[in-house]
């Protein structure tokens, strides 16, 4: 490794617009003429629109226009979509209900829009709004999973009776019930996981700008994929053909899953700037995140673990509830089923599994991936049963799960997944050492001297990144496949630009990308450059999301770089007169090995574009594509443990120690790793500890501001003792595994189980907040 | 934020004048209460009068026998006068907590108690010490002062100019923070007078914003430690239930508080 | 409509806005200093924390009429030309921010911190002094780091001044 090659913490190139205040975020951008957009969105959860009435609204200052959810329908603007299809256990393809941009007709969550004012400005656009007169009649709402599926429920859309969206399976029910007859015990436990919201710092933006005289859009946005959001405008939402479709997504404050979706605002901004031929830009507040933005989590479970008469589990079957909210948002359908229940097996050789998954509508926001998607919930559930299971069958959590740890590799799971790597017992092994796991009871005593309850928890956690193999993704309903690209240019003056679909808004691609380019050119990264986040720009991308920007991205940027070194090879080896085989790349020169022969980078792109003296036949200039897409899924896994105090007067938590041993196969850059992993830790305790989105028995929200809803603050957290094992990635030339999301998939059920230790009671629900925690120790 | 007038007020005469032409005005000091209401468009001020810069309405002072805070002392000066910290440290203490830093730089003891938000903090400490409430008409006792919910004792356009706190033998704050908010989910202030009667008033736990604790009180008059208060029960009739507290909750985390702030006076 | 003048980074400056004007939106629409952010609606989140007379104010909780005639220092007022302030430095080297979208609020509460301090701090009251501003990527891990360095560096800069 060079000091700023694979394995070096290099400093962010990026850091020093964003920590001078100059980073160009999408409400930043102010366009000639621009006017503003606010939405009209519904109160009730459920409701029909019988009249919408704008004449007072539009004689208010400056208000240029009201447009309606009618109206986008009389111009065949299309409903929104989702891209991944399920089949239900019994072969029926998933019921969906359409979800338009606006609602023409019948309103089903509070937050949903019903017509927007083009103001111009912002101030203007709010006052009018507010005189656009909504005539709706209520109809009763369905606030959660529970009353979604009670007999009679008020239905949702018609095309999905029950409310359920699919009733879906993956597994061997018979081997499963084989499994349970022979058990020796049988460990039982209901679970919630959570809604969350995912909450981003930067609340979300769009500036559409249309040109009528070459009939071309452009949208700004704060997207993480902006190429799909493209594809999708234009082929499904029917906004312009993608040749006169420009989508740009600039600096970008956080996803997390959530800008992941195209929403209602950005295909109603773009086809509002052709209709008052300006530019419009709508930015949400933080309300409008908490009503709009796609919510992640919300599972009801019921799991079931059998064990033989030595502890090795002989079989775990699983009921899991989803609720999808009120539409099915772009990958909603993928996330409790393929990206869920395929990861059941944990770190576990479990020989039987089996899974059902029912998706219900509700009257809430929709839910879709947010940060883990799918791996927080199996990993949770898998997790809370493990130590369950220790404290039933009165074995150590971390001899249970050793006992049972998949060793072999690569395994085969009975749901789906074929792991291709791990070490599970080196994570532990690091884990336990690093928290002193020996010394806690002695720990845990003299914190009962001072009054408080301490406790322990373990969770061994699993997920499959680098989404994903297209043809793996196909064949399970995907609508799109899951590779990535990247293009190689070398200039003239031997500078480099990669040109990447991966999207940066945070992961700090500007710097690990070009530290695999110092790696094999040995060129110092401030020569290299990473454009990324713009259609007209970037060939294609698929975009950021289920870390998969360096196992996927990254092994395109390799792809390309293979051939760009080849060519490049080639002429050296004709300037230096040698053979191509004979040439090797050191510190950005070609050098012909055994010799002082040599020709620096910029001599060879120089050749390549002066074009005087290249081989016979060779095509001038230097830059290569490559589309990249995995062979497999990648696996990184590890091992977190807690310690806390919970206080009994008051059931707060107080964290100890919390230590991380992740194994992300290799590292470009521990930094930016650490960072990831810090990160995560903190959305999978503020899960464990304080977020939760409620809504009360109308389908109100009650969590609809940080006043209500609880973010994890600096003073929520510990700092974090993190470390590494390694078993590198076989599937992708750089042996990465991805490592944004382990954090939020692994943590949860650590805290929960170190408090469930404390308290001396499995039964407790997320968020464990203090009022939670002291009715559970003094019921 | 609806349309509105701006006005910076330099004396308190002046501000009751502008208050008194204005058509539905609204004083203005930090702007930590008035302005994320106008803001979520709750509040429509024809006008609103700034406070904030009139000299006579800041500075903190100590006497012998009281602390006086005057109006649109910011609270961050509060927390870090000498002269707080040793007339009445708990009040300090208190200024410390409430908001953040930021917030703390900003928001005043006049537009807290103005507002009378049944979770803000300085509503305990006035209550517990029963301190006097000085407006540019009169002197109002804290017992009079708060009237429920956002409800105080003061007419329109009548302005704090200062708070008075008798320095007591003994006093305390506790405060479990809402999570989310950072409000007080319930916060008690606890106060040995100098001739030995005691006041407690909790913040954040009632229905009714700030209240007495008579339970407690009874029990610290009769022996002032923490462990006095090991069997009292509070009723959770009456106290507020939401998802981050319900009341039996709250009822347990007016005792705890107080036991912690009578520990902390000493 | 008023004319508000005041002082920002140093520079005077005199704008027209409707009364209702926050200071954020001054800043950002009339001034285009468009480092300072806003995050929420409820005064919370800190990212639009900048300097008001020397102070850590939030922005969005401000009138723009209520800072007239004082000194505002935003995210871009604080380095020195070329030379990043020792915060922002910190920030950079402690990978104290990812998506950098809080990162200008929290770097302004950070300064304010430290000059409150005067530079004498530990890890539990940079946690709770950053009670005002929330970061959803970085777990604070490294902005915790960063405050502490930082604390560190100004007080080296101080004593060489």
């Amino acid at each position: 490794m060079g000091i700023e090659g694979i394995g070096a913490s290099v400093v962010r190139k990026e850091d020093r617009r964003f920590i001078t205040g100059k980073g160009r975020y999408v409400d930043d951008i102010k366009l000639v003429g621009m006017t503003y957009a606010q939405f009209i969105r519904s109160p009730h959860a459920h409701a029909k629109v019988k009249s919408i009435d704008s004449s007072e609204a539009l004689k208010k200052p400056g208000v240029i226009a009201v447009l309606t959810g009618q109206e986008l329908v009389d111009d065949k603007i299309g409903n929104l979509i989702c891209g991944w299809a399920i089949t239900s256990k019994d072969g029926s393809p998933m019921k969906m209900g359409a979800w338009p941009a606006m609602a023409p007709e019948i309103v089903r969550f509070v937050g949903q829009a019903v017509a927007v004012v083009i103001a111009e400005t912002k101030n203007q656009a709010r006052d009018a709004a507010e005189a656009v007169v909504v005539d709706y009649e209520e109809l009763p709402a369905v606030p959660d999973i529970k009353a979604a599926i009670k007999p009679g429920a008020p239905q949702l859309h018609p095309e999905a009776p029950g409310n359920v969206v699919y009733d879906w399976h993956l597994g061997d029910e018979a081997a499963v019930k084989d499994a349970f007859s022979k058990a020796a015990n049988v460990v039982t436990l209901d679970l919630t996981n959570n809604r969350l919201v995912p909450n981003a710092m930067e609340p979300r933006s769009a500036v559409a700008d249309y040109d009528a005289a070459e009939e071309h859009f452009t949208l700004y946005t704060t997207s993480q994929n902006p190429h799909v959001a493209r594809l999708v405008l234009s082929a499904f939402y029917n906004i312009a053909p993608e040749h006169k479709l420009r989508v740009i997504a600039p600096d970008v404050g956080g996803g997390f899953g959530s800008k992941i979706y195209i929403y209602p605002e950005e295909m109603v901004a773009l086809w509002a700037s052709k209709k008052v031929g300006r530019p419009v830009k709508w930015t949400g507040d933080r309300t409008e995140a908490f009503l709009t933005d796609a919510h992640g989590r919300d599972h009801v479970s019921k799991a079931e673990l059998a064990f033989d008469k030595d502890n090795k589990i002989l079989g775990l079957r699983v009921k899991t509830h989803a609720n999808f909210g009120a539409y099915m948002s772009l990958f909603s359908a993928a996330v409790p089923t393929y990206l869920y229940a395929t990861l059941l097996s944990g770190q576990y050789v479990i020989p039987a599994i089996y899974a059902e998954v029912i998706g219900v509508y509700t009257n809430t926001t929709p839910v879709d991936a947010y940060r883990g998607a799918g791996r927080p919930e199996a990993s949770y559930l898998i997790e809370r049963m493990m130590e369950t299971a220790a404290r039933q069958l009165k074995v150590d959590p971390t001899e249970l799960r050793k006992k049972n740890f998949i060793t072999q590799f690569p395994y085969q799971t009975p749901v789906i997944m074929a792991y291709d790597t791990g070490d599970f017992h080196a994570s532990i092994d690091a884990a336990m050492k690093a928290i002193d796991y020996a010394g806690f009871p002695a720990r845990k005593a003299k914190a009962k001297a001072d009054g408080k309850l301490r406790g322990i928890g373990v969770s061994c956690y699993i997920e499959a990144c680098g989404i994903a193999p297209s043809k793996a993704v196909g064949s399970l309903g995907a609508g799109v496949g899951l590779w990535e690209s990247a293009e190689v240019r070398v200039n003239p003056v031997g500078t480099i630009e990669i040109l990447t679909g991966s999207h940066s808004h945070g992961q700090g691609h500007e710097t690990t990308f070009c530290q695999i380019i110092a790696e094999r050119l040995g060129v110092p990264i401030s020569q290299v450059s990473i454009v990324h986040g713009d259609t007209d720009k970037v060939q294609f991308g698929m975009g950021t999301y289920g870390s998969r920007s360096i196992a996927v991205g990254g092994a395109a940027i390799v792809k390309a770089m293979e051939k760009v070194e080849s060519k490049a090879k080639k002429i050296a080896a004709h300037a230096l007169e040698a053979s191509e085989n004979d040439i090797v790349i050191e510190n950005g020169e070609f050098k012909v090995t055994g010799t002082d022969k040599s020709i620096a980078l910029p001599m060879v792109a120089l050749a390549a574009y002066t074009a005087h003296n290249l081989p016979d036949g060779m095509e001038p200039g230097l830059k290569e594509t490559a589309f990249y897409d995995p062979t497999n899924f990648t696996f990184p896994a590890g091992a977190y443990i807690c310690e806390l105090e919970v206080d009994p007067t008051t059931g707060k938590t107080s964290f100890v120690n919390f230590v991380a041993a992740d194994d992300f196969g290799r590292l470009i850059n521990p930094m930016i790793v650490a960072g990831q992993v810090h990160g995560g830790l903190a959305q999978g305790i503020g899960q464990a500890l304080l977020e939760g989105a409620v809504y009360d028995s109308n389908g109100q929200p009650v969590t609809a501001s940080f006043m209500d809803y609880t973010m994890p603050r600096a003073d929520d957290l510990p700092s974090f003792q993190i470390s590494h094992t390694t078993t590198l990635c076989p599937g992708n030339p750089l042996g990465v595994k991805g490592c944004g999301e382990a954090g939020a998939i692994g943590a949860s059920a650590a805290v929960i189980n170190a408090i469930t230790d404390a308290i001396g009671n499995n039964k407790l629900e997320m968020p464990a907040t203090p009022d939670r925690v002291w009715h559970t120790i003094h019921g | 934020m609806y349309e509105t007038i701006y006005h910076r007020a330099s004396s308190v005469d002046e501000a009751a004048a502008l208050f008194a032409k204005g058509g539905e005005p609204k004083y203005l000091a930090g702007g930590h209460t008035l302005i994320p209401v106008m803001k979520q468009r709750l509040a429509s001020p024809s006008d609103v009068i700034d406070l904030g810069k009139i000299k006579e309405l800041i500075g903190v002072d100590a006497t012998a026998d009281a602390l006086t805070i005057k109006a649109a002392t910011p609270h961050c000066d509060v927390a870090q006068s000498s002269a707080a910290q040793k007339a009445i440290p708990a009040v300090a203490y208190l200024a410390s907590l409430i908001g953040d830093p930021a917030v703390r730089h900003r928001g005043t003891i006049g537009g807290s108690l103005a507002n009378n938000d049944p979770a803000a903090d300085y509503p305990a400490a006035v209550l517990a010490l029963g301190a006097t409430i000085k407006t540019n008409k009169r002197t109002i006792a804290a017992d009079d002062f708060f009237q429920g919910l956002f409800s105080t004792a003061l007419e329109d356009g009548e302005i704090i100019t200062a708070v008075s706190f008798p320095i007591p033998a003994k006093a305390g704050y506790a405060k479990f923070p809402h999570p989310a908010s950072r409000f007080a989910l319930t916060g008690v202030f606890v106060a040995k007078t100098k001739d030995g009667d005691v006041r407690v008033a909790a913040t954040g736990a009632s229905q009714s914003g700030v209240m007495r604790v008579g339970p407690i009180e009874a029990a610290l008059k009769a022996n002032w430690s923490a462990a006095a208060l090991d069997g009292v029960q509070i009723p959770s009739a009456g106290l507020l239930s939401d998802i981050h507290g319900s009341a039996d909750y709250r009822a347990n985390l007016i005792k705890v508080m107080a036991q912690r702030a009578v520990t902390a006076a000493g | 409509m008023s004319t508000v003048k005041l002082t920002v980074n140093g520079k005077a400056v005199s704008v027209d806005v409707e009364d209702r004007t926050l200071l954020v939106h001054l800043l950002r629409e009339n001034l285009n200093l468009t480092g300072t952010h806003v995050g929420c609606d409820t005064s919370q989140c800190g990212a639009c924390v900048v300097h008001i007379d020397g102070r850590a104010v939030k922005s969005c909780t401000v009138l723009a009429g209520q800072a007239a005639g004082s000194n505002v220092t935003t995210i871009e007022g604080i380095s020195k030309g070329d030379e990043l302030h020792p915060m922002q430095a910190a920030f950079r080297d402690n990978h104290g921010l990812q998506c950098g979208y809080c990162t200008p609020g929290m770097i302004m509460s950070a300064i304010d911190i430290v000059q409150r301090y005067g530079g004498e701090l530990d890890e539990a009251t940079v946690r709770h002094e950053l009670e005002g501003n929330i970061c959803r990527c970085t777990g604070y891990h490294n902005i915790v780091k960063a405050v502490l360095d930082a604390a560190g560096r100004m007080k080296v800069a101080q004593a060489a001044e």
